[in-house]
């Protein structure tokens, strides 16, 4: 069971790193990047199996704290459209050197 | 005074007394400035009662340092490291503030709630100074990096300042993906996340090599280098300090950067020092790779806030040399060389501040030009900045010992970095090409026709300027009472073997170079 587990993270944690460097938009590479934290929360949860509340008591953390990056990621991505009117990464080149 | 036991809730209260402090009175200034209408008047009073809130915690981090108290097992430390690094982070979150009021009159950004972000994210700060168990090293990183990401984009009206924001979220909650993972398999190696509990499994179940607790700590150590911008994991900062408001730009490059360290620190010295072998590889290339890129990168800069940016890249690398080294001495090299970065860093920002022109155009380093014929003082203070940062001799100040310090720790470590000591002292040579070129330009080239002297110095503006060049000045002339204090109580759980040589090498240590 253990080893399932830490299998199918490991193959989620790896979608989610090849969704944030293939992609270019920014709503995407959010959903890319959140797909990562659940893949940890998945090993927290088969290692909590083996050794006792902890790593569950950690997924909840890990929860909580997505909410939070949640809600200033998308006001982030809202404050960028108002001035670009898009969320493709390719067209928001104004920092470069 | 006796040990905390961190078990007793009211024991657990009194130990983190000033981060408490520092959270209670940052969430009701945040009330008192949701309260009224926003106004230049009203961000103003808010940035003076979050300047006194800092002075107060400082002054309580700082009574907490004179107890000499320790802690026994629990979630967080007590101990001089942890006071030390506090009494930095909140010396940078003053300066923050107090060039924020400013910056925010002059850009017409009438946001009370920009001063009360830098207190949240310097409570995180602190908590991660103090963490000893992987989940508030956690909690501690994300109060941080989500009250920064916000300030990053603070100025609404900036496109720059919105597309640094995003880069700097996306990239942060990527690096933040690594370091939770890393943290899942060193639990899972370990069936534990407390650091100290830690050490004491991978020793006696002989967990050294088992691959899950070294995959954990790489990627750790690769979530810890988007922290810090480490190369190869440093591309976003140039763009996020270029995007950002100075102020929060000088927070992210020496504050932001000085709690990920002491917290870096201290996950690899008290949770890993039994797989010193298997990190220490890691970090030492990590170290060359960033004093590498940073320092040759800097010297193509025009712009001074990503000169600056890739300074702070290669001064990340500096740190890493302590860090690789692996002795008693990293952590009082690593905070005295955080307090001089801080110091120079707030001080050379400050004066990026008063040359700013608005309407959200970059601070050329050739806008710098002749300003010794127009504002000799502010020159003068942008030299002394500049010649700390690069580790110039008497005029460079506290900047040279900081150098210095890490030099030491890495050559009287139980196995010297003699490697690592010699591309730093190459790469710092690299590092004088662009430091001495701001000099040049402001004391040797003429002041171009037609163009306008910057405007007066804001009060608070001119204040950091002053103290930073007294203390960098001061810090140069009498070191070794920081770093004595520091070496006292250096983290008590440090199970390393050198503990013995470490008392006297702290009075070689102060004997002139």
């Amino acid at each position: 069971m253990l080893a399932e587990s830490l299998f199918f993270s490991a193959v989620l944690f790896t979608i989610g790193v090849i969704g944030v460097l293939t992609r270019r938009n920014a709503i995407i590479l959010f959903m890319c990047v959140e797909l990562m934290l659940n893949a940890v929360n998945l090993t927290f949860v088969g290692f909590s199996r083996v050794y006792g509340a902890g790593g569950q008591v950690f997924v909840f953390l890990v929860m909580t704290v997505a909410a939070a990056e949640a809600a200033v990621g998308l006001a982030i991505i809202i404050a960028l459209f108002r001035h670009r009117h898009t969320v493709d990464l390719q067209n928001i080149n104004l920092l470069k050197g | 005074m006796p040990p905390f036991d961190l078990s007793i809730p009211a024991q657990l209260t009194a130990a983190l007394g000033p981060d408490l402090l520092l959270m209670g009175g940052a969430s009701l200034l945040l009330l008192w400035a949701a309260w009224r209408e926003p106004s230049q008047a009203h961000q103003r009073a808010v940035g003076y009662a979050s300047m006194a809130l800092t002075i107060v915690v400082g002054a309580y981090a700082i009574w907490s340092l004179y107890q000499l108290r320790s802690a026994t097992g629990g979630p967080i430390a007590v101990d001089n490291f942890r006071w030390m690094a506090d009494a930095v982070i909140l010396l940078g979150t003053l300066f923050t503030i107090a060039l924020s009021i400013d910056d925010n009159e002059r850009e017409n950004i009438p946001v009370a709630e920009s001063h009360v972000l830098v207190l949240f994210a310097s409570s995180g700060m602190m908590l991660l100074a103090a963490a000893q168990d992987l989940m508030i090293v956690f909690l501690g990183i994300e109060l941080m990096s989500l009250s920064v990401y916000s300030q990053a984009g603070i100025n609404r009206r900036s496109a720059r300042g919105a597309e640094g924001a995003l880069k700097y979220f996306l990239l942060g909650a990527f690096a933040t993906a690594f370091l939770l993972y890393g943290m899942a398999l060193v639990y899972g190696a370990t069936g534990t996340t407390n650091l100290a509990d830690i050490s004491s499994r991978v020793t006696r179940l002989g967990l050294a090599h088992s691959p899950l607790l070294v995959i954990g700590i790489g990627l750790l150590l690769i979530g810890f280098g988007f922290k810090v911008a480490a190369a190869p994991f440093h591309m976003w900062a140039p763009d996020v300090y270029d995007g950002s408001p100075s102020p929060i730009t000088a927070y992210m490059a020496a504050t932001v950067k000085a709690a990920a360290f002491a917290a870096l620190l201290r996950v690899w010295m008290e949770a890993f020092p039994a797989a010193f072998a298997a990190w220490q590889p890691a970090v030492a290339g990590l170290a060359v790779a960033t004093m590498i890129v940073g320092n040759a990168i800097g010297l193509a800069q025009r712009n001074i806030k990503r000169m600056l940016a890739y300074s702070s890249i290669a001064h990340a690398g500096f740190l890493l040399v302590a860090l690789a080294a692996g002795s008693t001495q990293s952590g009082s090299a690593m905070l005295f060389y955080l307090l001089a970065y801080t110091l120079a860093t707030f001080g050379a920002f400050a004066v990026i501040i008063v040359m700013a022109r608005g309407n959200d155009r970059p601070v050329m380093i050739d806008d710098f030009a002749g300003l010794w014929s127009v504002r000799p003082w502010l020159a003068l203070g942008m030299g002394i900045m500049m010649l700390s940062l690069l580790g110039f001799p008497v005029f460079g100040g506290a900047g040279f010992f900081a150098k210095w310090y890490v030099l030491q720790a890495a050559l009287q470590s139980p196995t010297p970095q003699t490697t690592l000591a010699v591309i730093l002292v190459l790469t710092t040579v690299v590092s004088a090409g662009y430091y001495l070129y701001v000099v040049m330009v402001m004391f040797m080239k003429p002041r171009p026709e037609g163009s306008i002297a910057p405007g007066a110095t804001p009060a608070l503006t001119r204040a950091v300027v002053v103290f930073s060049v007294i203390a960098i000045l001061l810090l140069g002339i009498v070191p070794d009472r920081f770093v004595r204090l520091a070496r006292a109580g250096i983290m008590h759980a440090v199970p390393t073997a050198d503990a013995a040589p470490a008392a006297t090498a702290s009075t070689a240590g102060t004997a002139t170079p």
